[in-house]
């Protein structure tokens, strides 16, 4: 019965090829650590993200007037509607947490380099739709940190010459934020956003498939056909589409075996997800400010503004600097040069294993700068803090202009010719 | 199937003119959905400039108008009110307005860019109540000084100027919209001069 069905509809729609070439039959290296499992986290975030915020809608009030107490309305009245929210809130931050360590674990490993710089681009990609999503879902609560973060990164784009104001103005639909702001919001934050991010994910995935993983070592898994022996070839069946071409070594295929892995992680993922949800909803507010609790009133600014945590990294970089509008250039310039990656490192060696002592400090004082730059933007500026967040940016532009000339004749260790995990 | 030989500067020039076309079409339908961001009628209309009609102002008075929400003052000041403005420069916490909270044409002394002419956005920078003006009888408030402003939520005070005294809850200056003069007897609230 279940044979004649799967027939019938391969017959009409590939749907067992799709299952195989993607899945079943899909090569990927045997030597994915934990760092691996950041891809497939992200994707559940995604799920939950939708899913979540789908029903949420349900509820919420897209107006200036009632969006505050529809929150609080989702929070008390509505069945579960507290768990909902703080699925989607805490998913937010999740979203983040994840992908700023599936980035770093393609900088590690190479995982940018040649041939996967459009896998890396539509990454960046997918980051910076998912800051704008972040941001508007942000003043959607239309409390207090809602309105006023909002207001600060809008007028962000008031620094921009001649155009700016006008800009500004165009995006808020208003002269200050109003009801009308909101509304554009929402509907960007519901629909338009999620639609570009789910096909950039998508992108993400299809240029991934074509080429293939990396993996720790940072070498290739596929080999020129007719380089290797039968006897070394993986016992596993590949399609075709992956064998006419390549010889496959040291790989094993991604069902059921790597999604097994990735389920470890999920469940790993759901210890530390469910403690927020459930004990730490706020997060010592870091994942929702204590000035959000309050409804947005135009005439009262909070004492100290400060963006959600996984915007502050930038938003240290915004304030480093005197002026505002090169402080807007270089918040800017601190995500395209990681989308420049791909070509600001020279060498031909993936993974950070087999690359030099120096590569390894600067990436070890970038992480670090990138974190303590997170720290600096939670806190008011001092002139003490401004300071230290002028160095930590400067060592996080450093780390390219580093790679950039070191990486071009960088002392690397010999590359083994297969992968290393037995 | 004719076997008529192909035209192909013909067939090049109708891809051309029909991409062109095209093209132009996409750009126009564009433009509803760009424009639909900019601020609707009503909004407009909320927040359009405000006239204000200071011929009949009296030395000392206090005309109040709302522009955007919120209530706008025109105070016509006195000689008297102009020339203690100097002298309590110390009691203040930004006595020459180096914060951003005027106009740089109203960045001087008296934050104005008439003299006499004080216009100022009558919300207090700390909660946002509407403080009171008093004319006279501020020393009841700070010692030696005549007029000035008073909020009475929480008793910030600022000078007739909209300086804020030291010591007060409220962090800044009260606000200077953008506003110029039509000619003598009218304000325009809400512009720069020479904007559109």
């Amino acid at each position: 019965m279940f044979k004649r069905f799967v027939e019938w509809m391969d017959a009409r729609i590939p749907m067992t090829k799709t299952w195989n070439i993607h899945l079943a039959q899909y090569p990927a290296p045997k030597n994915f650590n934990m760092w691996y499992v950041f891809g497939f986290l992200a994707t559940i975030v995604l799920i939950n993200q939708i899913l979540t915020g789908v029903w949420l809608t349900m509820n919420y009030v897209p107006s200036a007037e009632g969006a505050f107490a529809s929150v609080e309305y989702i929070m008390r009245d509505v069945e579960y509607g507290w768990l909902l929210r703080y699925m989607h809130s805490t998913g937010a931050s999740a979203f983040f947490v994840v992908v700023y360590l599936h980035m770093f674990r393609g900088m590690m490993y190479g995982s940018y380099q040649k041939p996967r710089e459009l896998i890396w681009l539509f990454g960046m990609f997918i980051f910076l739709v998912l800051m704008a999503e972040a941001f508007m879902g942000y003043l959607l609560p239309w409390g207090q940190m809602s309105y006023w973060g909002a207001q600060v990164i809008i007028s962000l784009f008031g620094a921009i010459p001649v155009i700016g104001d006008d800009l500004t103005l165009w995006i808020r639909g208003d002269y200050v934020i109003s009801g009308a702001t909101l509304n554009r919001f929402f509907a960007l934050h519901v629909i338009a956003l999620p639609l570009v991010l789910v096909i950039l994910v998508f992108l993400h995935i299809v240029a991934l498939h074509e080429v293939g993983s990396n993996n720790p070592d940072g070498i290739d898994t596929k080999k020129p056909k007719g380089s290797v022996p039968d006897e070394e070839k993986p016992k596993f069946k590949f399609h075709e589409r992956f064998t006419n071409k390549k010889d496959i070594v040291d790989s094993i295929p991604f069902f059921p075996y790597y999604i097994i892995k990735d389920l470890f992680g999920f469940g790993v993922f759901l210890f530390l997800f469910c403690y927020v949800i459930f004990f730490n909803p706020e997060m010592g507010g870091f994942f929702l400010e204590p000035p959000n609790f309050e409804p947005a009133n135009p005439l009262k600014t909070p004492e100290h503004i400060a963006p959600v945590w996984y915007f502050t990294p930038f938003y240290a970089i915004l304030r480093a600097v005197p002026d505002k509008l090169f402080g807007v250039i270089l918040m800017f310039a601190a995500i395209v040069f990681l989308a420049l990656l791909p070509w600001l490192d020279r060498g031909r060696v993936r993974s950070i294993r087999y690359r030099s002592l120096l590569h390894k400090l600067n990436l070890g004082v970038f992480a670090i700068s990138f974190v303590v730059l997170g720290y600096l933007g939670t806190q008011p500026a001092t002139p003490v803090a401004t300071i230290f967040a002028q160095i930590f940016t400067f060592l996080y532009f450093a780390f390219f202009g580093l790679l950039w000339f070191y990486s071009k004749r960088e002392k690397t260790k010999p590359v083994p010719e297969r992968v290393t995990s037995k | 199937m004719s076997n008529a030989p192909v035209d192909k500067g013909r067939r090049r020039f109708l891809t051309v003119a029909t991409s062109v076309v095209g093209g132009a079409g996409a750009v126009a339908v564009a433009v509803p959905f760009i424009a639909s961001w900019n601020p609707s009628a009503k909004a407009k209309n909320a927040g359009a400039p405000v006239e204000v009609n200071i011929r009949k102002a009296e030395p000392g008075q206090l005309v109040r108008v709302k522009w955007r929400g919120k209530p706008v003052w025109v105070v016509r000041r006195t000689p008297d009110m102009l020339e203690e403005l100097g002298d309590i420069e110390d009691k203040l916490r930004d006595p020459n307005s180096q914060e951003p909270q005027q106009p740089p044409y109203a960045a001087n002394q008296y934050r104005s860019i008439k003299e006499e002419f004080f216009v100022a956005v009558g919300i207090c920078t700390h909660l946002g109540c509407s403080p009171s003006y008093l004319a006279s009888g501020m020393g009841e408030h700070v010692e030696g000084v005549e007029s000035g402003f008073f909020c009475p939520c929480h008793g910030s005070k600022f000078d007739v100027a909209g300086r804020v005294f030291q010591g007060v809850p409220a962090p800044l200056n009260l606000v200077v919209p953008p506003h110029y003069f039509i000619d003598d007897n009218t304000i325009l609230v809400g512009e720069d001069k020479g904007q559109a």
